[in-house]
């Protein structure tokens, strides 16, 4: 596997990071204490060097067109400014990714797929681009993630954070922006300004925001936000945290709960997908039959929320259990920081699948009691 | 980087074991293999008066992130957990050789012991 590194990769280890290879890239698993680091993003805040993920711009008078073709939701619903959750499928329904696509304009897409499957997501992209119609779409996909970094500031202490590094008469294009919008602000960094996409998303359950920077400008923002924020109560935060934050705010994760081989209505993301749109879009006959079959509904296994009363947690890929026979897997398991007690997203079969269902988790050869919630675990007040 | 304490003896799977000979020898997880595991939540030892074997796993370790078995790194009877450590597991973050002890063992034979200078060259620790 390739070993890349962020431009912040000096960042985390002056910073004392522990290091795993995600997606092919080398990032910081924790700095000191996942668990010191998941509650300061609950209660105050957390930096994030998120630089692994993709960046692919879609830009031309089809754009809208094209994208409604390449992914499953309709993005030509989207209004300039605002961003959208969506999928890309294959021909059979299967997700190779699931994204957020940023529209910057009329005829402008940034699409962020995960970082394991960034060059797949582009090269699909490019794929579909020409082969989607007589002629091609009109339209340039530019995959630029080696030259972008991106940096999320996530907790209730975020935009006070992020207020002091943008010139006062900007405050209000922060403190205005909706949850799922990007806007163009002034970043202050050593008294050179930049401007820079910030938007207001994330993968932890909490306010928060992400901002895309190239590269040579991504360490004096690191450290700028970290100076600043450290009367804010904001300290670096690890992948390890963020698995547990998404994990606790029910947020899937590609690879353990997405997959080629698992199809939306399954994974719960059945409002993602939209067969309703006129154009025809990749992956539609498959999907449209799924559903009709009551895929995640009534046929199948469905994913679900589990709680459990001890202290003992489920691991991705132990068996979960009715009465001693295998009736679904594991998919994401912990111990929840916020909680208290084990948590577990699951695959089951659909009969067992209504929260209060009680159910075992298969735990290294003891079974134990485990309960159907629904998700998420955790919402924040807002 | 992490602790390795000079005075202990240390099995491959990173428990380290304090004997003299005058009684029996204490046994813990390295602060390299506390670390690596991030913090623990959860501990399962084996009972007072059970035997372990060398080399054999008798319980497991469980952290936020994974879930390791422990193995013991000598043969003998269990006389006495640290009954701290079962109620609070990060212990053996913050202390894992004083505090997070995790239990005694009368011991009628050693596994494979490393020296602290041979484990902290092969594991990457600090003495």
């Amino acid at each position: 596997m390739s070993e890349n590194y962020t431009a912040l990769y000096e960042q985390h280890k002056k910073a004392g990071a522990s290091f795993t290879d995600f997606g092919g890239w080398q990032m910081p698993l924790k700095y000191e204490s996942e668990l010191a680091e998941h509650h300061a993003v609950r209660n105050a805040a957390g930096l994030f060097d998120l630089s692994h993920m993709g960046e692919v711009w879609v830009t031309g008078p089809d754009a809208a067109a094209f994208l409604d073709y390449a992914l499953a939701g309709k993005l030509s619903a989207v209004a300039v400014g605002k961003a959208k959750y969506s999928l890309i499928c294959q021909e059979d329904g299967g997700i190779i990714d699931d994204l957020i696509s940023y529209r910057r304009g009329e005829d402008k897409y940034l699409v962020v797929p995960n970082a394991g499957n960034a060059a797949v997501v582009a090269a699909a992209l490019a794929e579909r681009a020409v082969s989607g119609k007589e002629g091609g779409f009109d339209v340039t996909v530019e995959d630029v993630s080696a030259e972008t970094s991106l940096i999320a500031v996530q907790g209730p202490n975020a935009e006070a954070i992020l207020l002091t590094l943008v010139p006062a008469e900007q405050h209000v294009l922060v403190t205005e922006l909706k949850y799922y919008a990007a806007v163009e602000v002034r970043i202050t960094v050593n008294g050179t300004d930049h401007d820079l996409l910030l938007a207001r998303t994330g993968y932890t359950g909490e306010d928060g925001f992400e901002i895309y920077v190239p590269n040579e400008d991504a360490a004096g923002l690191w450290e700028a936000l970290l100076e600043t924020g450290a009367g804010h109560g904001l300290i670096p935060a690890g992948l390890a945290c963020r698995d547990s934050l998404r994990l606790e705010a029910g947020m899937p994760l590609y690879g353990n709960e997405l997959s080629r081989e698992g199809n939306p209505y399954a994974a719960g993301l059945g409002p993602v997908v939209s067969l309703a749109k006129e154009s025809d879009f990749i992956g539609k006959v498959a999907l449209s039959e799924l559903k009709a079959a009551g895929a995640g509904s009534t046929t199948g296994r469905k994913l679900v929320g589990l709680k459990g009363p001890g202290r003992r947690a489920g691991r991705g890929h132990y068996p979960v259990l009715k009465d001693g026979n295998v009736v679904g897997e594991v998919t994401s398991g912990q111990p929840s920081p916020t909680l208290g007690y084990p948590v577990a997203m699951a695959y089951v079969d659909i009969e067992f699948t209504e929260p209060g269902t009680a159910l075992d988790i298969d735990l290294r050869g003891k079974a134990e009691p485990f309960e159907v919630v629904a998700l998420p675990f955790y919402k924040r007040q807002k | 980087m992490s602790k390795v304490v000079a005075e202990l003896k240390y099995s491959a799977e990173h428990e380290w074991v304090a004997a003299d000979g005058s009684g029996p020898a204490g046994i813990g997880i390295s602060a390299v293999a506390a670390d690596a595991l991030g913090d623990i939540v959860y501990v399962d030892l084996p009972e007072v008066g059970s035997t372990v074997t060398a080399g054999e796993t008798c319980g497991e370790v469980e952290s936020t992130k994974s879930v390791s078995d422990l193995y013991a790194p000598v043969t003998g009877e269990v006389v006495e957990i640290n009954d701290d450590v079962v109620s609070d597991p990060a212990l053996i973050n913050s202390d894992p050789y004083g505090a997070g002890w995790l239990f005694k063992v009368a011991v009628t034979e050693e596994g494979p012991l490393m020296s602290a200078e041979e484990y902290a060259s092969k594991n990457g620790g600090e003495l």
